[in-house]
């Protein structure tokens, strides 16, 4: 749909995000024959490529949720190979646990391609590393100036409390957390004063992450054997599609706490019948959306999903030159969470 | 304001009513008490003068913030609370300050009268040094305006248990006319000041809807029955010499309706009588939006006062020679009431609210069939030997209301909601069918299940056509029937009509949008309520 001029490396086009020299695709949402994948989550990753190439911790990534291992290629952060004449490397975006900000470079240009980031360490990915480029490919998920993150330490000194008051009050802690990414957050940051019980789904990623050697505090994971009453004592990691379950009902003087970016705002609290709301996010937030972008110094940033329009618009009027995509990115994982990219039209089917 | 902020916090997670009892309870038993009096007012609506003007207040926002207008406008339509975008977009705190709630308003009420310049130092001082969560009180403090979900009776009834006071004496006490900075959360409880006070009104007894057949109530013989009346439901209180009315909203209105002045002569001290606040005219109650045009105005001109003239239908006596007399049975009070009305000098102004007779359920279902013809909204049920209750009650009194009218018709518009909904696209615009186009007819965004909002939000964000703002056109499918409870001429709307108390009734997946009603069938409709 976007044509720029004869040195343009990357294109969108409907299967996605096309780089003609290379003739590979970055996060196609249809089949191709050859897909880089930025990071594990199901907005990101179709299943159906002939050929994917990822970072190195993407793959148990891939092996478990998609059962794709043969034809998975992978890379370690800052190692550049050669794809038909295109310089292709990888750096670390910080979002979760394998994720990674494509870098080509063909005669001298760079485009950058982020995928999804956060600028703050997050204690379990590998931090987020700016890369200079002429084109960036950024995300816009927080992407309004309402959304400024507090450090992750005082986040989880609330969670901490909370969990304390929970358990005083004969409650169980009940935490809900993309399995990928943010499950891991917790587990690494929660670690040591509770036992963590884990969905079938975290505990399958946790897994495949001890294969590949990521070191992740002890998990149990959740099976019908394990008492209720055992539960009540600890902390409880669910993914959001099973909040609203029957399951989360039946234990023990339940207490629900949604961690996400969304519980910045009130509105995105009060929605859920969450009893807490904790404002943590895998994305990179206002001043973290534009630190980030600057320290690219791109002469040209697309915005793909999110507040595109807006976060585009206000790019232009900063001076630096700006265009928003449609992609079928935002759908994140798992499940939708309440008030999630709720600008994009084509969320719903990306899932 | 730790303690305040906490309080607002537990409110806004919970959504039931007795953690939210639980969470005033315990506030009210460890806050500052100095405080608790200001937390009363804030919470029944008691508001301050705004001390400092909105736009005032967003522009110095928008300025420390150093964002464009338009992208604070973006974020206000994002999150759907002036006070909280405020409050998010600013920059972090340089400092902390704890001062207790009651300073913080004291503070601000001295700002009235003060320059600009001095206000805008008093409040980006005060920014910075909040916390998001406090600031955003901070804001709702300015605005007054503290919409929490606590409703009366449930501030009184964490406030009764807390004091182990009776609930409906502490209704009066709060109800009362009273300021926060001149009595105690001792006296306040106490209802100190309300013996000393004329103009107190007694609580409203309200009636649930009737949910199942007149027959289950038993005897005819039991029950009074009257008209439901569209209009605004009012006490008229003379104590002292001195005449109040009061509208169900708390809210004193004496001075809009001088009709009803005369009674300051004419009703004995001691007086408080129930009853519906209508436009009458030639004995016959018009309908509620010729009464509308009497609403809310400061001055009233010669034609209003001659096309709207105002009557006062009495439904009830609650205090006569003094005495409160609410817990005497409706039949006594109904024979004090005919007493008191017969002795106004001034007639057809003050009446009695007729009272229907029928000796069979099946002859009264007939009578509320021709409710509409009265302008009446159906009929109440109200058994003869009950109290005055305080508050909603279920068995004495019921609302047996006429079936609404209904419209089906096509959504045209939709457009976030605010608050909890500000996400989500839930406030619809629907259009019915006016030879080949489409006509705006009804604006609505009650009545759908959380469920069927994220149905229909999905629906917009794959059917969106335009955008203006925060609006989205999008593709005329989804078919809603509308309920309203009249139809009335608008020379504001491009229909040249408008519906009252327009709500979803149903989404009917059933139907297409080629099924839905006509402009011409609501014409018909208003022609035949003229």
């Amino acid at each position: 749909m976007f044509v720029y001029l004869g040195m343009a490396l990357i294109t969108f086009t409907n299967r996605g995000i096309y780089c003609k020299q290379g003739n590979f695709y970055i996060d196609p949402w249809h089949p191709v024959d050859y897909a880089v994948t930025t990071h594990g989550h199901a907005d990101h990753v179709k299943w159906g490529n002939k050929n994917y190439l990822c970072h190195d911790l993407t793959k148990p990534i891939l092996k478990q949720r998609y059962g794709l291992e043969d034809n998975v290629q992978t890379l370690p952060y800052n190692k550049e190979i050669d794809i038909n004449g295109v310089k292709l490397s990888l750096f670390p975006a910080g979002h979760v646990i394998g994720s990674s900000q494509i870098r080509l470079e063909y005669k001298g240009e760079i485009c950058v391609v982020s995928g999804d980031y956060k600028v703050e360490y997050d204690g379990i990915s590998t931090a987020f590393e700016p890369v200079k480029c002429h084109t960036f490919v950024s995300e816009s998920t927080f992407g309004l100036p309402i959304y400024n993150w507090q450090p992750q330490e005082l986040i989880f000194e609330q969670i901490k409390s909370w969990i304390a008051d929970n358990c005083i009050k004969g409650k169980t802690s009940i935490l809900v957390a993309y399995s990928l990414g943010k499950a891991q957050r917790l587990i690494k940051n929660l670690a040591g004063e509770y036992p963590i019980y884990v969905h079938n789904s975290i505990a399958n990623l946790n897994e495949g992450f001890a294969e590949a050697g990521v070191e992740l505090p002890q998990t149990i994971r959740i099976t019908p054997e394990i008492k209720k009453d055992e539960m009540q004592k600890g902390i409880v990691i669910i993914p959001p599609a099973l909040a609203d379950g029957r399951w989360v009902k039946s234990l023990q003087q339940p207490a629900i706490g949604v961690c996400s970016g969304w519980m910045a705002v009130r509105a995105g609290r009060r929605w859920r019948s969450a009893d807490a709301g904790f404002a943590l996010s895998d994305h990179a937030d206002w001043v973290g959306l534009l630190s980030a972008i600057k320290a690219t110094e791109a002469e040209k940033v697309f915005v793909t999903h999110g507040s595109t329009a807006v976060f585009s618009k206000y790019l232009n009027e900063i001076g630096i030159s700006s265009e928003e995509v449609t992609t079928k990115y935002g759908a994140e994982d798992d499940d939708e969470i309440i008030g999630e990219a709720s600008e994009n039209p084509l969320k719903e089917e990306s899932k | 304001m730790k303690r305040f902020s906490q309080l607002i916090q537990e409110l806004e997670l919970s959504n039931k009513t007795n953690d939210k009892i639980a969470a005033l309870v315990s506030y009210f038993t460890e806050a500052d008490d100095k405080d608790k009096p200001y937390v009363i007012a804030m919470f029944t609506g008691k508001r301050p003068k705004r001390p400092v003007n909105t736009a005032l207040i967003k522009q110095w926002a928008i300025e420390l913030s150093g964002i464009p207008e338009w992208l604070f406008s973006e974020s206000y339509s994002s999150v759907g609370d002036l006070s909280e975008t405020i409050a998010l977009v600013l920059p972090p705190a340089e400092n902390a300050v704890d001062k207790p709630l009651h300073q913080w308003i004291t503070e601000l009420a001295q700002l009235q009268g003060e320059t600009d310049e001095a206000k805008k130092e008093y409040i980006l001082n005060a920014w910075n040094s909040l916390n998001t969560q406090e600031r955003f009180i901070f804001n709702k403090l300015i605005s007054g305006n503290f919409r929490i979900g606590v409703s009366n009776k449930m501030l009184v009834n964490a406030i009764a248990k807390q004091s182990e006071e009776d609930s409906s004496k502490i209704m009066h006490s709060i109800m009362g006319k009273w300021i926060p900075n001149e009595i105690t959360y001792q006296e306040l409880i106490a209802g100190a000041h309300v013996n000393t006070d004329n103009s107190w009104p007694y609580p409203f007894c309200l009636a649930y809807a009737l949910e199942t057949e007149p027959e289950n109530l038993g005897e005819t013989s039991a029950w009074q029955a009257e008209w439901k009346w569209d209009g605004i439901r009012g006490q008229i209180v003379k104590r002292n010499g001195e005449l109040f009315i009061w509208s169900r909203g708390e809210e004193l209105v004496t001075d809009q309706f001088p009709e009803l002045h005369f009674l300051k002569e004419e009703l004995p001290d001691g007086t408080v009588l129930d009853g519906e606040i209508l436009s009458v005219k030639d004995g016959n109650v018009q309908s509620f939006s010729t009464l509308q045009q009497r609403l809310n105005r400061k001055t009233i001109n010669k034609s209003q006062l001659n096309d709207a003239p105002i009557g006062f239908f009495t439904y009830d006596v609650l205090e006569f020679k003094s005495n409160d007399i609410r817990q005497e049975p409706l039949s006594q009070r109904r024979k004090v009431l005919v007493d008191i009305i017969s002795n106004l000098t001034t007639k057809d102004i003050a009446l009695l609210s007729p009272v229907i007779e029928f000796d069979s359920w099946e002859k009264l279902a007939e009578l509320r069939e021709t409710s509409r013809e009265l302008n009446s909204e159906g009929i109440m049920l109200k058994k003869l030997d009950s109290i005055f209750h305080t508050g909603r009650k279920r068995g004495d009194w019921w609302k047996w209301k006429i079936n609404p009218y209904t419209v089906d018709t096509v959504m045209i518009y939709a457009q976030k909601g605010s608050g909890r909904r500000a996400n989500f696209y839930t406030d619809y615009t629907f259009a019915v069918r006016d030879g080949e186009q489409l006509i705006t007819i009804a604006k609505a965004y009650s009545g759908l299940t959380d469920k069927e909002i994220k149905e229909v939000n999905s629906f917009v964000n794959k059917n969106a056509i335009e955008k203006f703002g925060p609006v989205r056109t999008v593709k005329p499918e989804l078919v809603f029937e509308i309920a309203f409870e009249g139809i009335a001429e608008s020379k504001r709307h491009k229909a040249g009509l408008a519906l009252r108390f327009p709500r979803i009734a149903r989404w009917r997946k059933d139907k297409k949008a080629d099924e839905i009603n006509t402009l011409d069938d609501l014409k018909q409709l208003l022609n035949s309520t003229i």
